[in-house]
């Protein structure tokens, strides 16, 4: 079911839950809502399940405007972030219950539902356990009875309330993969809710990233991670490092760097950040340009070596990470004064972050601007 | 080293005596508490029993197949078999529309519901007695219908409900908003109807507290002795329920029928309280939400 959301707006007492937000989900697709919480994401995906009325603005299944219909006429599976489980009944009756409770014309007959129960569960991989109750079962366990029961009443599109939240981190790493071939082969359009950048990067076709009530930016997981439209989303998604500059044409002067950068792109004049990865900062070879730093602290993590560096001009503390087989780690000593240089980058209008949520403007009109790597010594 | 190692041990027996009290008090308490059970609760109870069988057994029986009493009895039992059902209903629905949903006036409900625990139950009889009695201001539609409310069965039967309704209410309410309404969000989603939902997913989930409720109703609207005594008009073999038929055995100084009488509530207070207890061992988790205690 293809699903059109239509300058929806939302307010709660004293709090704009959502301002003005647009999507278009295509059928079939496998959607992500990720922003941190307040964001407005939540209250989104219940507008579109029909258990929260927009103020203003449309919902469209398809051609069909859902604003007079209520959630139980919409055919939507929704599952809950603690999955709400009839705890009275069994696992059997709970997947059932959409089926049982359909009136006697459109009913199918009793050994119909079970079959298609049983059929479900065998789905979910809980084939078996049809006779327990939710308190005799793990909350993996659980989560896939909430998603068989929703699917049993093959709804149009399936939302799920931060499916995996409330499991460890081994359970959820499992769940994902298994949910994201579920999708695949039922291939209901699903869209779910998430304050995990990992989990909606690594399981949505496409992520949707809000804040205070807006959509900052919508696009596929190589989109949002390689161009991310705003300071915002730059910093959702990954460790950030914001370095103050400013432009001349095609300059960039960072502070810290003995020499300009050259770039692609005419900046604007006045105060820009420039945001960097840690990941994606590398250290200079012995006497190439850069910015003059000294290294304060060495960690390792795992795979990662992780310097904490303090830049000699302006003091800003940065964080460098290299994989722990690379030949520069042994620079890392504490003490140390080394030059860096940006791979990978984007520059914003200084203060860009600092934006009212509420006064209005295309989230995605901040002047942005993404560039690779360019060394030092070339613009020179 | 070993001073340290004395000073370390100093601090934990300190630390230990400083959360509990030194034996004598803490058995000097207990024999205090329990002096107090007994004096005010078990004796009496124990009196009751004792005092019904003074005069043996025969006597006993006699009191409770009394004509009189026979029909104390039957208006007792006539009087909880409406107020309870009905107080089940009302109970159930007021919580429903409390817990599950929100609207104006919620707050003046919630206030209302809990009206008959602060009025004297005398007062709550007295109201009737002024609304449907000889000059009340309900009179004239009384009469039209040919209906005696007071001094008759449908005037206890409406000082009872009074009385009891907050019990079923009181009971359900925190616990079904302690479960909030996901299960019905849930229900709804996959198509169930209002009705549906409710009997197939929000009764089941309170209905032990619901059990609870009812049983308290019960024991309370079998017992209930002001306000029915405003309405009753003491007529004996017609008007006259239990808690009614035990004074007036009293008061004419028939001590042996009137224990006897007593007795049989005193029995339904300790059924209810075995009820009670053996609902919340077992399904004390569900209940202990709804209770401090």
């Amino acid at each position: 079911m293809e699903i059109r959301i239509q300058d929806i707006t939302k307010r709660f007492a004293g709090f704009q839950a959502l301002n003005g937000v647009d999507l278009d989900i295509a059928d079939g697709e496998l959607i992500a809502l990720l922003g941190p919480s307040g964001s407005g994401k939540t209250t989104l995906l219940r507008i579109i399940a029909g258990l929260e009325f927009a103020d203003a603005g449309r919902v469209l299944f398809g051609a069909e405007d859902m604003a007079a219909r209520a959630v139980r006429e919409r055919n939507v599976g929704f599952v809950f972030q603690h999955y709400a489980l009839f705890k009275h009944m069994s696992v059997r009756d709970n997947v059932s219950f959409g089926l049982r409770m359909r009136p006697r014309r459109t009913r199918p007959a009793p050994a119909a539902i079970e079959a298609r129960a049983e059929e479900l569960l065998e789905l979910v991989q809980l084939g078996g356990l049809g006779e327990r109750y939710p308190h005799q079962l793990s909350g993996g366990q659980r989560q896939r009875v909430a998603l068989a029961r929703a699917l049993a009443i093959e709804p149009r599109v399936l939302l799920l309330d931060e499916p995996f939240g409330a499991l460890d981190a081994k359970v959820r790493k499992d769940l994902r993969r298994w949910l994201r071939e579920l999708h695949q082969r039922i291939g209901t359009t699903t869209i779910f809710v998430t304050h995990d950048q990992e989990e909606a990067l690594e399981l949505a076709d496409r992520v949707v990233i809000m804040n205070h009530g807006r959509i900052e930016q919508a696009g596929s997981v190589n989109e949002v991670y390689e161009h991310p439209a705003s300071p915002f989303v730059f910093e959702f998604l990954g460790n950030t490092n914001i370095l103050p500059a400013s432009a001349t044409g095609r300059e960039l002067h960072i502070a810290g760097a003995d020499r300009p950068l050259a770039t692609d792109q005419i900046h604007p004049a006045g105060p820009l950040a420039v945001y960097v990865r840690p990941a994606d900062l590398r250290v200079a070879e012995e006497g190439a340009h850069g910015i003059g730093v000294t290294v304060t602290a060495v960690q390792r993590t795992g795979a990662l070596v992780r310097a904490e560096v303090r830049v000699d001009e302006g003091g800003e503390t940065l964080s460098v990470e290299l994989p722990h087989l690379h030949h520069d780690t042994a620079r890392f000593v504490p003490g140390a004064r080394l030059r860096l240089r940006l791979q990978l980058f984007s520059v914003y209008p200084d203060g860009a972050t600092a934006r009212a949520p509420a006064t209005g403007g295309d989230a995605l009109g901040v002047a942005a601007t993404r560039e690779r790597s360019r060394d030092y010594s070339i613009g020179a | 080293m070993s001073s340290t190692l004395t000073i370390a041990t100093g601090t934990a027996a300190s630390q230990r005596s400083a959360i509990t009290e030194a034996t004598w008090v803490r058995r000097a308490l207990i024999a205090l508490a329990l002096a107090f059970l007994a004096a005010f609760l078990l004796l009496p109870l124990a009196a009751v029993f004792t005092e019904a069988l003074r005069n043996g057994l025969g006597t006993y029986l006699e009191a409770l197949t009394d004509p009189d009493a026979l029909a104390a009895i039957r208006l007792t039992l006539i009087a909880a078999a409406i107020a309870v059902p009905a107080n089940l209903v009302f109970g159930v629905a007021a919580a429903w529309a409390i817990a599950k949903h929100e609207f104006r006036g919620k707050t003046f409900l919630t206030t209302l519901i809990d009206l008959p625990f602060s009025v004297s139950p005398v007062v709550a009889g007295l109201i009737y007695v002024l609304m449907f009695g000889a000059s009340g201001w309900a009179r004239p539609l009384i009469d039209s219908v040919d209906l005696q409310i007071i001094f008759a069965v449908p005037g206890i039967v409406l000082a009872t409900i009074f009385v009891t309704f907050p019990f079923v209410a009181r009971e359900l309410i925190p616990l079904m908003q302690e479960q909030g309404t996901d299960s019905e969000q849930v229900a709804l989603s996959l198509g169930a109807s209002g009705w549906q939902t409710f009997w197939h997913v929000t009764l089941p989930n309170v209905r032990w507290g619901l059990l609870y409720g009812v049983l308290l109703c019960n024991a309370r609207a079998m017992g209930e002795f002001g306000a029915v005594s405003v309405v009753s008009g003491h007529i004996r073999g017609e008007t006259n329920t239990m808690p009614l038929h035990v004074e007036i055995l009293y008061n004419e100084y028939n001590f042996a029928a009137a224990f006897a009488v007593a007795s049989l509530l005193a029995l339904l207070a300790l059924v209810t309280l075995a009820i009670k207890s053996f609902l919340e061992a077992r399904h004390g988790a569900e209940l202990a939400r709804s209770h401090g205690h």
